[in-house]
């Protein structure tokens, strides 16, 4: 514990629906003691130990690495996609960026793709799907090659690490105000289509992935970089710049 | 095959595409339109001569046709586009905050500048296209004398003041839109995205100065 750890006390608005059939609404708690040495979802977990033992059903959430790097844990804190700091995922947010007495609003992520499994749990399984449709490279199994027989640029090679980056939490959905899935779609689609192995199949990979993603429902980016703002890793808008070429590129030369 | 393409041109990566090519384009208009009414500072005599060789062309009317053509595409996908986006989120959030890192003024009320520029458009055309029709000859060819019709137009304060503030709403629309069609068009690169970016601005400003210093000039011509 830190030598300036302090309590906090909150008023916690939370989103709370019973399931995906129930139109839910919000719920106010009052949480006093919250350590501000304390992450985000550990305030969370006070939250819950305290309604259990009220006999109150407690909020449900994902999260799973509480490391910043699995990709589960999501909420909208005081209406901003994995809360106000940058480049930091739910579970690594900590209290003491709260002060004594805020009111702290926490909601699920919302997109027409997302629905709601249960409070602030959503069914991010579209993501699932597009990267079904084409997030892959197919190889041939056997023995693993020799490291260094397909040579990668540097420069490509660290594009594509800065795409791979993405953890498909769906901040980049949560906060585009169109609920539009491009940030995600175009970091998967370029981490592939930077690397000599995943060249090959770029074609049908783009149109697939786009195909997809239109037919999951997301809206259409207005290129107001809001995902880039809000992804806890950084990813850029120029990778839907990428994605916007390799769809045209795409539609306009391949052959399926 | 018919299908296939069907599919292409519906998707939402072609649709930001067109929606991008027919504002480039339009942003053209707008310049070529600009440097052509500029010869209003020239002489009455310059700008009706300019206006009546323009429109004593059969030409004009494919011209037009393709303008309104590209305005209509631009307009059409606008609507759809922001009634997909509209539907892509049917329940709203309680709290919704911009990061400050991302989106600007312009960005989130394009659909906003958006509709007041097609009503300022409709009148536009209503006023000058189909306003008064005022006579001039030159040597001795007869003309219409539309520098007559605009200064007259311009002595309304009201409808001066309003024309300016519609050219402030196109400068905002300019200035997000026409570095995001480079985007929507897949131009995004370090060395020069920045550069957009400032060209972008460029553009809003000289769009909205050099428009508006047309009503200023006609009010003050009349003026003395
Ligand atoms: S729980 Fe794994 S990234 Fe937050």
């Amino acid at each position: 514990m830190s030598s300036e750890e302090k309590q906090l006390t909150l008023n916690l608005k939370v989103w709370r629906q019973k399931d995906g059939k129930d139109k839910g609404q919000m719920v106010d708690y009052t949480l006093e003691g919250v350590s501000t040495d304390s992450s985000f979802l550990e305030m969370m977990d006070q939250l819950n130990e305290k309604l259990v033992v009220e006999n109150q059903d407690p909020v449900a959430f994902d999260h799973d690495c509480r490391e910043g790097i699995c990709g589960m844990c999501s909420l909208m804190i005081n209406g901003q996609a994995h809360g106000p700091e940058s480049e930091t995922t739910t579970c690594q947010l900590h209290m003491r960026k709260f002060n004594d007495g805020d009111t702290v609003v926490i909601e699920p992520w919302r997109a027409r793709a997302f629905p709601v499994v249960k409070d602030l749990m959503v069914d991010r399984s579209a993501f699932d799907e597009i990267i079904m449709a084409g997030g892959y490279v197919n190889v041939n199994t056997g023995n693993a090659q020799d490291a260094n027989e397909i040579l990668v640029p540097k420069e490509d090679a660290d594009l594509a690490m800065d795409a791979a980056a993405c953890i498909g939490c769906a901040a980049c959905v949560a906060s585009c105000k169109n609920a539009s899935a491009m940030l995600f779609v175009s970091a998967k689609i370029s981490q592939l289509a930077l690397l000599p192995q995943g060249k090959l199949e770029s074609d049908k990979r783009a149109q697939a992935m786009v195909e997809k993603m239109d037919e999951l429902g997301f809206g259409n980016c207005t290129n107001e970089a809001e995902c880039e703002a809000s992804c806890p890793k950084g990813i850029d808008i120029s990778n839907i710049a990428r994605m916007n070429r390799e769809y045209f590129k795409s539609a306009v030369v391949s052959k399926s | 095959m018919f299908e296939r393409f069907l599919k292409v041109l519906t998707s939402s990566v072609i649709k930001k595409q067109l929606m991008g090519l027919t504002g480039l384009l339009l942003c053209g208009f707008l310049l070529t339109h600009l440097i052509g009414n500029f010869l209003i500072f020239v002489s009455p005599e310059a700008f009706n001569t300019y206006a009546y060789k323009l429109t004593s062309t059969p030409l004009i009317y494919v011209a037009e046709a393709v303008l309104m053509g590209i305005f209509l595409l631009h307009l059409g996908l606008a609507m759809v586009l922001t009634i997909e986006n509209k539907k892509a989120r049917p329940v709203g959030y309680y709290m919704k905050q911009p990061t400050g890192r991302g989106s600007t003024f312009a960005s989130s009320t394009m659909p906003i500048t958006g509709i007041v520029i097609g009503i300022f458009i409709v009148l536009h055309i209503i006023h000058f296209k189909f306003g008064a029709h005022y006579s001039v000859t030159y040597g001795d060819v007869e003309m219409r004398d539309l520098y007559r019709l605009i200064i007259e137009e311009f002595q309304n304060k009201a409808f001066a003041f309003g024309y300016i503030v519609s050219m402030a709403f196109i400068g905002v629309h300019i200035s997000h839109g026409f570095w995001s069609a480079f985007q929507s068009l897949g131009f995004n690169h370090p060395k020069y995205t920045t550069v957009l970016r400032c060209l972008s601005t460029i553009y809003a400003i000289t769009i909205f100065g050099g428009f508006s210093s047309l009503p200023i000039y006609c009010f003050l011509q009349g003026v003395q």
